[in-house]
């Protein structure tokens, strides 16, 4: 990070209050987004349990997200006499600044990109890995039983699932051939047939459920595990602190929605490339807007689960991830690997 | 050397999954329990005692409250064991009515249990699809007795009144349009039968939608297939009944084996379950809701052949009409006493048990031939299923704990009475 802002500062362009605007706005949009996400999370959820979700914070709910944050702002920040002070205020802000600080390599469209590197996959890894401390600690600082177990579990998931998903993307780096996120998505053009989810779709699935799995989000939300640990985790937490584990969860959400828009289904790339009429009928949409849509279907798919399956178990998960997932992905890195090799059309040639 | 100890965690009564106050302390060694130890008693209202001081009649709204969601199905056993002590019978009509919402409360208790034990296995939606059937049955109970939940519906002789010509309807609201209330007064434009037998008929459809999110659902299945086993033999030891015991194989269902009502005269059967896991438990429960539909219509298809009083004729017993009171004088004094002083039941002692949602339902009661109760004792199924907790979960993990909850369908109001 340090050597890429360097490199910015000596750039033209790139001065430093410059990048301070480009970071103010990516993180606005997306706190806003993440704020309506729960509000359509309570709507979809709601609809799908014929019920109708909020509706009475402004005209048809659509304040809820505002109101509900005013609450959580306005509410005492509880500190457990038994907790240590310093780690159980340090833990949602280690949750919150790596799911933040992911943003930096993503390209929402052709050019538009903060941070334009090329070990972004690597990044991306590196990060998504430091969210289970904010977890850990949260859970060891409390000093309370329910949260402790929900830490410990949400840790050996989170470390068992990174494999699954670490796998997954180096097949998309052999797909590929780069780390650099807009590379990815460049490598992929051509239209929705060369996108990568269809070479790669086992390690599109297995992607995603581990995305599930990371972001600690039902059927795998053990560590909060509503029905056996009261709320896991961030049981102790109230107000603001607990807010924070709020918004890294669900920036969590997004984040790994867009990265498999980027890395499966061709990211900023329009999915009608290649038809003849339809292309030129699009082609005023800007590529931001398909990012969108793409990550809005990875993001409805979050919800859909959350209203459908019943929890698993944690050793459930924990023989899903070893035994399941990671076998698969290895198979199919070879798979993957042979595919590129014979540069097998129209993916690789 | 360090001391290396097990560690204890103290699951309720303020938790999720504790189905009201149960306070369970679990000994566990990492997630694996060691030993599960319930206490109870953080909901004792003295019910038993209660009724020793009052009048026969008016313990029965107290019965409701025992198992607060299978509310007529409790004034059942108690109306029952008094009759049996006066040696009274009801008309037929109130016998058909009886078993009707007997019934009618057998799948109000088990969509209660399946949306809970859904919602404790993290399957949300389960339980607002329940609770959508649940509603229509709520009605029912309304249009009956004029509340949804403690009924008071059943009296020794019959019950309180016969069933209503007119169902209730919806009106249109500042919230409710008037397209949303046609839709919703549908299957309300007839009698209070009408509307039964109309939900009776699109009932197993709705099971079907409930079959359909978990029956084959892999990861319900993981949840609940080898969870807390119970032997047959265990399971009689243990004194379990109701879908506890047929879950485990027992063919054992007080309706058929010691018929009360007219359970002899309508046509039904006993679901029984192989492994005795939780998910022959909740196969068990869902082919029983299947099997109470039946029963329903049944009922309801005899009801209205056969108009009739639905109470005897002995004023001693029961409440005069109301008309007959403002005109007749014997009719007033009958219905004073009845308020004020009641009715003595005859000295000796009777144990009267039905066929409950949860299991077997008893009221053991000794009367001395005053007009209070000398002592009534509740035989509470779900007693005797929590005892068994520690055997059900013991080497489960935690997350199964709360599985073994909801799949003895616990219910506080009787446990602790």
């Amino acid at each position: 990070m340090l050597e890429v802002a360097a490199v910015e500062v000596t750039g033209g362009a790139g001065s430093v209050p410059w990048i301070i605007v480009k970071i103010v706005a990516i993180i606005l949009p997306l706190l806003l987004g993440v704020a309506y996400l729960t509000f359509a999370e309570r709507k979809i959820i709601g609809y799908i349990q014929v019920r109708i979700g909020p509706n009475r914070v402004g005209p048809r709910g659509w304040l809820q997200p505002i109101a509900d944050v005013v609450k959580l702002m306005l509410k005492e920040v509880i500190i457990p006499t038994g907790a240590d002070r310093f780690l159980f205020l340090a833990a949602p802000i280690l949750a919150l600044a790596p799911a933040l600080a992911a943003w930096a390599v993503v390209p929402f469209a052709a050019e538009t990109v903060l941070a334009d590197i090329n070990a972004g996959l690597l990044y991306i890894l590196a990060l998504s890995s430091m969210g289970v401390y904010g977890i850990i600690i949260a859970g060891w600082a409390s000093n309370s039983k329910y949260a402790f177990l929900g830490a410990m579990r949400s840790a050996a998931q989170m470390v068992s699932y990174e494999i699954a998903m670490g796998f997954a993307l180096v097949g998309v780096l052999i797909a590929a051939g780069s780390l650099n996120l807009g590379d990815i998505v460049r490598a992929q053009d051509g239209g929705i047939l060369t996108w990568f989810w269809l070479p790669l779709l086992p390690l599109f699935v297995i992607y995603f459920i581990s995305g599930v799995a990371e972001t600690n989000r039902a059927p795998f939300d053990i560590a909060e595990g509503e029905s056996e640990i009261v709320a896991g985790f961030h049981v102790e937490y109230a107000g603001m602190s607990f807010a924070l584990f709020f918004l890294a969860e669900y920036t969590n959400m997004i984040l790994i929605s867009v990265l498999a828009a980027i890395m499966f289904l061709g990211g900023w790339l329009s999915p009608f490339q290649g038809f003849p009429l339809l292309e030129g009928l699009f082609a005023w949409v800007p590529g931001m807007a398909w990012l969108l849509a793409k990550t809005s279907i990875f993001l409805f798919l979050f919800l859909w689960f959350r209203a459908t399956f019943p929890r698993y178990r944690y050793d459930q998960i924990m023989r899903l991830g070893w035994k399941v997932f990671i076998p698969i992905t290895i198979a199919w890195l070879v798979v993957a690997a042979v595919l590129v090799m014979l540069a097998v059309p129209p993916w690789f040639d | 050397m360090p001391e290396i100890r097990n560690m204890t965690l103290n699951f309720g009564p303020q938790h999720p999954a504790a189905h009201g106050v149960l306070r369970l302390v679990l000994e566990m060694d990492g997630e694996v329990i060691e030993r599960a130890d319930p206490h109870i008693g953080l909901l004792h209202r003295g019910t038993e005692k209660l009724a020793e001081s009052k009048p026969y009649n008016q313990s029965i709204g107290y019965m409701d409250r025992l198992d607060y969601v299978s509310m007529m199905c409790n004034e059942h056993a108690y109306v029952l064991a008094i009759e049996r002590l006066l040696g009274v019978e009801p008309p037929l009509r109130a016998q058909y009515i009886r078993v009707l919402f007997d019934e009618i409360t057998r799948i109000l208790n088990h969509l209660m249990w399946l949306g809970a034990h859904g919602l404790d296995i993290g399957a949300m939606t389960i339980f607002l699809y329940c609770f959508r059937e649940r509603e229509d049955l709520m009605d029912c109970y309304e249009a009956v007795s004029g509340t949804r939940m403690h009924a008071t519906y059943y009296r020794p002789g019959g019950v309180y009144r016969d069933l209503p010509e007119r169902m209730p309807r919806y009106e249109a609201s500042k919230w409710r349009s008037r397209e949303d209330v046609e839709r919703l007064n549908e299957a309300r434009r007839g009698s209070l039968l009408d509307f039964i037998d109309d939900f009776a008929a699109r009932f197993p459809a709705c099971v079907d939608e409930y079959e359909t999110l978990l029956t084959d659902n892999r990861i319900w299945k993981q949840r609940t297939v080898g969870i807390a086993v119970v032997s047959p033999e265990r399971a009689l030891a243990l004194g379990f009944t109701g879908p506890m015991l047929r879950g485990s194989g027992v063919e054992w269902d007080l309706r058929k084996k010691q018929p009360y009502a007219v359970y002899e005269r309508v046509d039904f059967d006993i679901p029984v379950g192989v492994n005795g896991d939780c998910y022959d438990r909740y196969l068990v429960r869902v082919e029983e809701m299947r099997q109470s539909a039946g029963i329903i219509k049944q009922c309801v298809a005899w009801l209205r052949k056969n108009p009739g009083p639905v109470t005897i004729e002995d004023y001693k017993l029961v409440s005069p009409r109301r008309e007959d009171m403002k005109g007749d004088m014997e009719s007033l004094i009958h219905h004073f006493k009845l308020f004020t002083e009641g009715y003595c039941v005859p000295e000796g002692e009777i144990y009267a048990a039905v066929e409950h949602p949860k299991g077997e339902f008893g009221i053991y009661l000794i009367s001395d031939g005053a007009n209070k109760p000398y002592r009534v004792k509740v035989r509470a199924s779900g007693f005797a299923h929590l005892a068994g907790m520690d055997e059900l979960v013991k080497g489960h993990m935690l997350a199964d704990v709360v599985t073994t909850i909801g799949t003895l369908d616990i219910v506080f109001g009787e446990v602790d009475r």
